[in-house]
């Protein structure tokens, strides 16, 4: 694994590799996801309980576990920055904390639709909707401490910073919010055990959109190389300019 | 150790002597505090019983206020910098202008919260608990603090960041800080919630010193 | 019982369904449109006859 890391410090090699592994992530994360959504709409059974809201469970649940993996990558990234500075961590750090925020968004918004008919209320106080809402805001924190920096590089270390403080709190934080909850409102009624008939495509949709996770990770980490790169070759190319300006007017010099 | 001392004495001479921003954060909590009635009407059961949620929230939004002073003279006129090449640790410098904070800061609005439960009817048995939650508590408000200050004290912008990035931090100080009161109304008493709030303190002591001498020393290179 | 027939609650469905497709196809044309702003701009610069910074150096060092 060390030697893998290794070898895709290098970005060119990472762009040849992931440029090869791109087309077959996104093609798999497709078909599974289409497969998914056949066993969703034609195969499983309403829930006896919730009838066919259910459905929705589908696209949050997988969502809900994005949201929280792509904040623990942001943070193995964010550790990798510091500690072994890593020339990519920092790519994939900035990469995956957008399409993280995005993941914890779409949980919010379908937990929160799926909450109407169950609960009768769009928001309820939920500890899991509690802390999913928390873990919003830090990666909204996250992604305006990078913007407010000019420097790309401070910005970069202090947002790794950030981020290892808030894996080191999250956990604090749930634990607090479970407490809260349980002290302020009676159980939801929202525990009972997933059927198998559920499970089955429940788990496809949720390797799918994993896939559709890693695929969309690779292209935007892939964005920034592009993008680092044609910074560095405009500052190349000014301070080439500025060279031969020199050459001509020796007093510069 | 001796230089740690230094620098709090230091540090709360400074805040002593320029007054301002003591009274401002002060005032904006009694601002802060007497705008809720106005905004949920003059019920004096209901005001009663979310007293302790509005001076928590309100304590934390006064603090924050202040937070950013922490770091953010030393690093302009450059004391920082020789901060960061004394014999002394950065993590002991962010340390000794936490601690500071929360003597100048925590303590001083955690004495005016009773004051300010009179405004909101909170029943006088209870205000006991609340100083106590209080000083136990602002530590956590001061030391997770400074990390926000460390973070954002090149930042533009800074001050919004700064409530963006800490809010969050806060929410365990605030649920405990909320559930002692509540408790201690009830049978089974303050013990268990009064001792995690302890322990969250004690927890940012440990951090808050850590995570902002690493943002602090990610800037001053 | 119709495959798209979902109950009461249909609304509720559809709507979740529909905020996923829409936020996931968002991203997805984002990061197409992003990559290929930057290729365009690399293009550009290769154009133009600026050369990244390794090559730079290894012929003529001037930008050292």
């Amino acid at each position: 694994m060390q030697t893998l890391t290794q070898k895709l410090a290098n970005p060119t090699r990472f762009m040849q590799l992931s440029g090869t592994m791109l087309p077959w992530i996104a093609g798999a994360a497709a078909v599974i996801i289409a497969y998914g959504l056949y066993l969703v709409f034609a195969v499983s059974p309403p829930d006896y309980q919730q009838g066919e809201t259910v459905k929705i469970m589908y696209i949050h649940v997988p969502s809900a576990w994005l949201a929280m993996m792509a904040y623990g990558l942001v943070a193995v990234s964010s550790f990798g920055l510091l500690v072994f500075r890593h020339p990519l961590a920092d790519v994939s750090a900035k990469a995956a904390v957008p399409i993280g925020a995005a993941f914890t968004f779409l949980a919010l918004f379908t937990g929160s639709l799926w909450g109407k008919p169950m609960w009768g209320t769009y928001w309820v106080w939920d500890a899991r909707l509690t802390s999913v809402l928390i873990l919003f805001f830090l990666y909204l924190g996250l992604m305006a401490l990078r913007s407010s920096m000019d420097d790309e590089s401070t910005a970069a270390k202090l947002t790794a910073v950030l981020a290892l403080v808030g894996v080191a709190i999250l956990p604090i934080i749930k634990f607090s919010v479970d407490w809260w909850n349980t002290l302020h409102q009676p159980s939801t009624g929202f525990t009972s055990t997933v059927d198998p008939s559920l499970r089955v495509p429940l788990l496809i949709m949720a390797l799918g959109f994993t896939l559709l996770f890693f695929a969309m990770h690779l292209k935007a980490m892939r964005n920034e190389i592009l993008r680092r790169r044609v910074k560095a070759m405009r500052v190349a190319d000014i301070a080439h300019r500025d060279g031969m300006s020199a050459l001509s007017n020796p007093v510069a010099g | 150790m001796n230089a740690f001392w230094t620098l709090v004495g230091r540090d709360i001479r400074l805040a002593v002597r320029e007054g301002g921003a003591l009274g401002t954060a002060l005032g904006f909590f009694l601002i802060v505090v007497a705008m809720m009635p106005l905004g949920l009407g003059p019920d004096l059961n209901l005001l009663s019983r979310i007293a302790p949620g509005i001076l928590w929230i309100a304590l934390l939004l006064a603090a924050l206020l202040s937070l950013g002073r922490i770091f953010e003279t030393d690093y302009e006129d450059g004391t920082l910098d020789v901060f960061a090449t004394a014999s002394l640790p950065l993590e002991l410098v962010a340390a000794a202008k936490a601690l500071a904070h929360w003597l100048t800061t925590g303590i001083p609005l955690a004495l005016l919260a009773p004051v300010l439960g009179v405004l909101l009817n909170l029943d006088v048995k209870t205000y006991p608990v609340l100083m106590a939650t209080m000083l136990v508590g602002t530590p956590a408000v001061s030391f997770l603090g400074a990390i926000g200050a460390a973070l954002t004290v090149k930042a533009r912008r800074g001050g919004l960041l700064l409530a963006l990035i800490v809010l969050p931090l806060y929410v365990p100080t605030l649920i405990f800080g909320i559930s002692v009161i509540s408790a201690s109304a009830g049978p089974s008493g303050v013990g268990s919630s009064f001792l995690i709030l302890m322990a969250i303190s004690l927890i940012s002591i440990a951090l808050g010193p850590l995570a902002a001498a690493a943002a602090l020393r990610i800037q001053l290179q | 019982m119709s495959i798209f027939d979902l109950g009461p609650h249909a609304t509720f469905i559809w709507l979740s369904y529909i905020a996923v497709v829409i936020v996931i196809t968002g991203l997805i044309s984002w990061l197409i449109f992003d990559g290929q702003r930057q290729r365009a701009a690399l293009k550009d610069l290769e154009d133009r006859g600026v050369r990244r910074r390794s090559s730079v150096s290894s012929d003529t060092g001037q930008n050292q």
